[in-house]
């Protein structure tokens, strides 16, 4: 770092400079001067809604090595015009909370203790079950004759958090394979 | 959203939108800076209230008495809009000679039956030829002079709803009343309009969607429907909870509010037609498109005319299997396998203790979530385990944790609480094993598909007929547009084979078009994909049409033809939004029209056609069956055609208007862990002497998944608490920032203490009521920053006949200085404030505290519900008969 002159002085740069009130630019220091926002170093930006409740903030996702950066409210959003509430606006420790699970884990029946488990094991197990749970409370139909052709003995819960195109992949094939307990948090 | 600003006059109450929706309450802020009022009314005095011209106090759960009250007096000093009840409601139409009001029936309308707690509606029906019934043209008087006409049984419904009444019931003085009722009427009309905004504060009631009713009249009667800066604006809690129910994980319905079948629905013209009948009017005469549409979206070229487009692979419904009568099920053994996509169940849902339990019963569980929350860790350490009432040894369900990617690991869309589809982009790959839940279900239904591919089983050919084939990145995912296509829907044969269809106007009934939800048709029109529309709302007026996608054809405001008078010209300048243009002979303005787009308004409507044809130039309300809002609701509701207050099973307080103490029709389970007070009904209720209600603030999220496990927010709220009046404290010695410990026939949990000015104490009844306030967001898992009980633990599963929802806002508990009991003495704690209330089940038959009240009575077993009419896509009948344990009462 340079040796401070007289002139670096800031009542003096206050009075030389374009910051008469010495408010800005006439009182940052060299540190202050040197940095710059997380999002000037992101390698791209991608336009995102707010995961939170249903106003449907828009945010602008600032990633960097395959890493969200920092999530802000986009200016744009005729809604919430760059707005995000305290929840909006943590966000981006959604993605990065330490206490983020990015490993499959398994718990055996009466077990005591999660176990490690592949996820392609894991998916054939969930097919395995998904389709012995079907056929052991399948209804052909109902005591007056009337087909009913559906499972009771598989149920399923969630769909507001997540996406509509989601939504409707479940609702499809669990309706094709004839269960018919689906419902989200918009029942409670 | 934006709309807020338009209104002149902003009531909320069920909401606290200022810390629930905080970027939403900017443009109630912006309506104040051009010079509107604000009220809110909520038994909590809250940021919304310190942002509010007028906070009124009221007990909670008395809403009708309060709306009911406006109604009176709107009707009574003739101050409601007149031209626009005589020309868009059904004021004039005139109702069966047989109909019964509560007025005349002690509380009860015409049709009850007590075995069942059910109403057979057929005495609510509109009077005339069943025939012109049926197209939409029922006997009018439009003098409204007829006592048999909707406006003079409205009238006589509400005669005694006054302001005494109010103050008796609401706990809400003359003069609060007054400024309410007067703000009402001075803010609508041609050159003004008030609008509601209400969430869960109505919803989760025992009658909760007949207090959203009865806003709904007094908006109609106000004429605020349809119209810029007016209707109900409801305040939905989730990304996509609004999506969710278009294009449901819900039990009762398909795509686009088709009703899923019911047992012995086995005709798909008469299924169709109870959706909606070809000659009624509007635009559910084309229910048979709708569906035929979403069949051939599912089964593709499997769906033929023939078969009735593999309508009958649809499985069928035996009653009410919303997730409460599931948790029942659950217990019994009848459920192997739960996922869970996103919601923690364990916290979030009434009676935490029977969720729980209910966990233990399956076989084996799915949860797809970013953290280890309580619903995934139950058996290690839920409030069972630290009881020492069970423990992981004894508890056999196999566990599978697959973690979720996030919202910024995915593309895809929300829809927001306003109807608007907006789109994600991707920023990042999900780490580790995470994964879409669109992969997972895709992956899923593929290994099944794979696994079933030699069966010959019938049963297995809706699963190897189904439309199953998207296609997938390096990676593995799902390309969500492609899934967004499907649901817009897509030309199959014919010039435009393969093209997006532009609306669902474009659906035809022969095969020759799919669409997964015919409301959503439009989202992807020439192939772009509209939710993902951008443009600044800076560079836009302010309805902001470029800006995301909202259903149906990108309307923003629902019914707008009523905006313009029945001559077709704006209701006056200042609150101009759809109009007729003679010259050019369409509907037009500044949002899309919702109005056959050539007819004239003056129109007589054809008859003779149905459907959209059928639509005379007034008949704003284009998906009724006769064009009208609904003031009085022939079907649709299955507890009545006009609100009417009953109180809280738990309440203290003797209904003040009918002998009928509780909504008759109330769903609740008999279960010795979901007992209820016997409240005014029986010696035992002032054992828990207070009220409790639930609530949500603004640092946390439902059940604490996307909350309790980021530091930040952790930070920001670390503790449970509860919030009582200084006057409370003061009785009971709670000392503010101890401990309480809070008892309701349920549970007990404990919290700090948080003595307020904000919990009013309330006169009603020639007593003092103390309604203390409860956030929910806190559960016992050892995973999450922070850990606290959970107010779901006291609330039991007792559900809104109409919505199958719970009642979390209004429950009656004790409360006690002090932390409770660990280990055993939780449970001894509650069994002896059981005890002195006469709750023991073993010695005391009465569980939910209806004895005494008409309709109480051992369970009769259920029977099963007749099959209603076409409005009851959202209002399926209950009465599971295959769930024993359940009972309307």
């Amino acid at each position: 770092m340079a040796r401070k002159t007289f002139l670096d002085w800031p009542v003096i740069r206050q009075l030389r400079g374009a910051d008469p009130t010495g408010r800005g630019t006439a009182v940052t220091s060299p540190r202050t001067r040197s940095t710059t926002p997380r999002t000037a170093e992101a390698d791209g930006v991608a336009d995102s809604v707010c995961p939170y409740c249903a106003v449907g903030c828009s945010q602008r996702v600032f990633h960097k090595d395959g890493r969200v950066i920092n999530i802000e409210g986009n200016p744009d959003s005729p809604v919430s015009r760059g707005r995000l509430c305290p929840k909006g606006a943590a966000s981006e420790q959604l993605a990065n909370s330490y206490l983020r699970q990015t490993k499959v884990r398994y718990r055996r029946p009466y077990g005591t203790e999660w176990e490690d488990l592949d996820l392609d094991t894991a998916m054939d197990m969930i097919a395995d079950r998904f389709l012995e749970a079907r056929r052991k409370h399948w209804e052909d139909e109902d005591e007056q004759g009337n087909p009913l052709r559906r499972t009771m003995g598989i149920a399923s819960l969630g769909g507001a958090t997540i996406d509509n195109e989601e939504n409707y992949l479940i609702k499809k094939f669990f309706t094709a394979a004839g269960a018919i307990q689906m419902e989200n948090q918009a029942r409670i | 959203m934006q709309d807020f600003a338009n209104a002149d006059l902003i009531v909320i109450e069920g909401s606290n939108m200022a810390e629930a929706h905080p970027v939403a309450f900017q443009w109630v802020i912006e309506a104040r800076r051009r010079g509107s009022r604000v009220i809110h009314v909520d038994p909590r005095f809250t940021r919304t209230s310190a942002n509010a011209d007028r906070h009124i106090p009221i007990r909670t759960g008395t809403d009708i008495v309060l709306l009911g009250g406006v109604i009176r007096h709107v009707l009574e000093n003739e101050l409601y809009f007149t031209e626009y009840v005589q020309a868009y409601t059904n004021a004039s139409t005139l109702v069966s000679e047989a109909y019964g009001d509560p007025e005349d029936l002690g509380g009860l309308f015409s049709g009850y039956d007590p075995e069942t707690s059910t109403y057979d509606n057929s005495t609510w029906a509109y009077a005339g030829d069943p025939d012109a019934i049926a197209r939409g043209l029922p006997e009018r008087d439009e003098t409204l002079q007829h006592p048999r006409t909707v406006f003079q049984i409205l009238k006589r419904h509400y005669a005694r709803y006054t302001p005494e009444m109010v103050q008796e019931t609401c706990g809400i003085a003359p003069e609060d009343f007054e400024y309410l009722a007067s703000s009402i009427a001075e803010n609508s009309g041609r050159e003004k309009t008030t609008m509601f905004a209400y969430a869960l504060g109505w919803t989760q009631h025992q009658g909760g969607a007949q207090m959203i009713r009865t806003s709904g009249i007094l908006q109609l009667l106000m004429g605020n429907m349809g119209r810029p800066g007016g209707g109900i604006m409801a305040l939905r809690g989730h990304a996509t909870i609004q999506g969710s129910t278009d294009i449901p994980t819900l039990y009762h319905i398909l795509p686009g509010y088709l009703p899923m079948p019911k047992a012995g629905q086995d005709d798909f013209d008469e299924y169709t037609r109870l959706v909606g009948k070809k000659e009624q009017k509007g635009f559910w005469a084309n229910a048979d498109i709708y569906t035929i549409n979403l069949l051939k979206a599912w089964w593709g070229k499997h769906a033929t005319a023939e078969n009735d487009w593999r309508y009958h692979y649809l499985p069928r419904l035996t009653g009410a299997h919303g997730t409460y009568q599931t948790v029942m099920r659950m217990l019994e053994g009848g459920v192997d396998g739960y996922f869970l996509f996103g919601q923690n169940p364990a916290v979030g849902s009434a009676n935490g203790r029977m969720q729980r339990l209910g966990l233990t019963h399956l076989k084996w569980m799915v949860v797809r979530d970013f953290y280890m929350i309580e619903s995934a860790t139950f058996w290690k350490d839920g409030p069972e385990i630290e009881s020492g009432e069970l423990s992981p040894e004894q508890i056999g369900t196999e566990m599978f944790f697959l973690p979720a990617a996030n919202h910024t690991e995915k593309a895809g869309s929300f829809t927001q609480t306003q109807r608007m589809v907006q789109w994600r982009d991707q920023a990042v790959e999900p780490p580790g094993d995470a994964k879409s839940d669109l992969e997972f279900m895709y992956e899923l239904g593929r290994r099944v598909r794979e696994k079933l591919k030699d069966s010959s089983d019938p049963r297995d050919r809706p699963i190897l007929e189904l439309t199953w084939d998207y296609p997938v990145n390096e990676h593995g995912e799902p390309d969500a547009e492609a899934v967004l296509a499907e649901i817009n829907g897509r030309h199959i044969s014919g010039e435009r084979a393969g093209q997006p269809l532009a609306s669902f106007g474009e659906m035809k009934d022969d095969g020759s078009t799919s669409g997964g939800c015919w409301i959503y048709s439009g989202v992807y029109a020439g192939g772009i994909n509209r939710a993902r529309k951008r443009t600044p709302g800076q560079e836009q007026d302010e309805t902001a049409a470029e800006w995301g996608w909202a259903w149906p054809a990108n309307r923003r405001i629902l019914y707008n033809r009523a905006s313009a008078d029945p001559e077709g010209r704006p209701w006056s300048e200042r609150k101009k939004w759809v109009w007729w243009d003679e010259e050019s002979g369409t509907w037009t303005g500044k949002d899309v029209p919702d109005f056959p787009p050539t007819k004239r308004p003056d129109d007589p409507g054809d008859p003779g056609k149905g459907g959209v044809a059928a639509l005379a130039g007034t008949d704003a309300f284009t998906m009724q069956s006769d064009g009208r809002g609904w003031l009085f609701a022939p079907t649709g509701m299955v507890d009545g055609p006009l609100p009417t207050h009953y109180e809280s099973p738990e309440s203290n307080i003797p209904n003040p208007l009918y002998p009928q103490q509780s909504n008759p029709t109330r769903v609740t389970f008999q279960d010795e862990d979901n007992l209820s007070s016997p409240g005014a009904m029986g010696a035992g209720g002032e054992v828990y002497p207070y009220v409790f209600t639930t609530y949500r603030i603004t640092e946390h999220h439902t059940a604490g998944g996307m909350s309790r496990f980021l530091p930040y927010l952790s930070e920001l709220q670390p503790e449970m608490y509860c919030e009582v009046s200084p006057e409370l404290a003061e009785e009971l010695g709670l000392e503010p920032y101890g401990w309480a410990t809070i008892v309701s026939a349920r549970n007990a949990i404990e919290a700090k203490v948080l003595v307020t000015e904000r919990m009013t104490p309330l006169q009603v009844g020639g007593r003092t009521v103390h309604q203390i306030g409860l956030p929910f967001h806190w559960g016992r898992g050892e995973s999450a920053v922070v850990q606290g009980d959970g107010a779901n633990d006291l609330i039991g599963m007792n559900l809104d006949a109409n919505t199958q929802i719970q009642n979390s806002k209004n429950n009656s508990c004790t409360i006690l200085p002090g932390r409770r009991p660990r280990g055993a003495g939780r449970a001894e704690l509650v069994e002896e404030y059981r005890r002195r209330a006469g709750l023991i089940p073993a010695l005391h038959p009465q569980v939910d505290g209806a004895e005494g009240a008409p309709g109480a009575g051992p369970a009769a077993g259920g029977t099963p519900h007749e099959v209603r009419g076409p409005e009851e896509a959202t209002a399926v009948p209950t009465g599971e008969p295959s769930m024993k344990e359940m009972r309307n009462r």
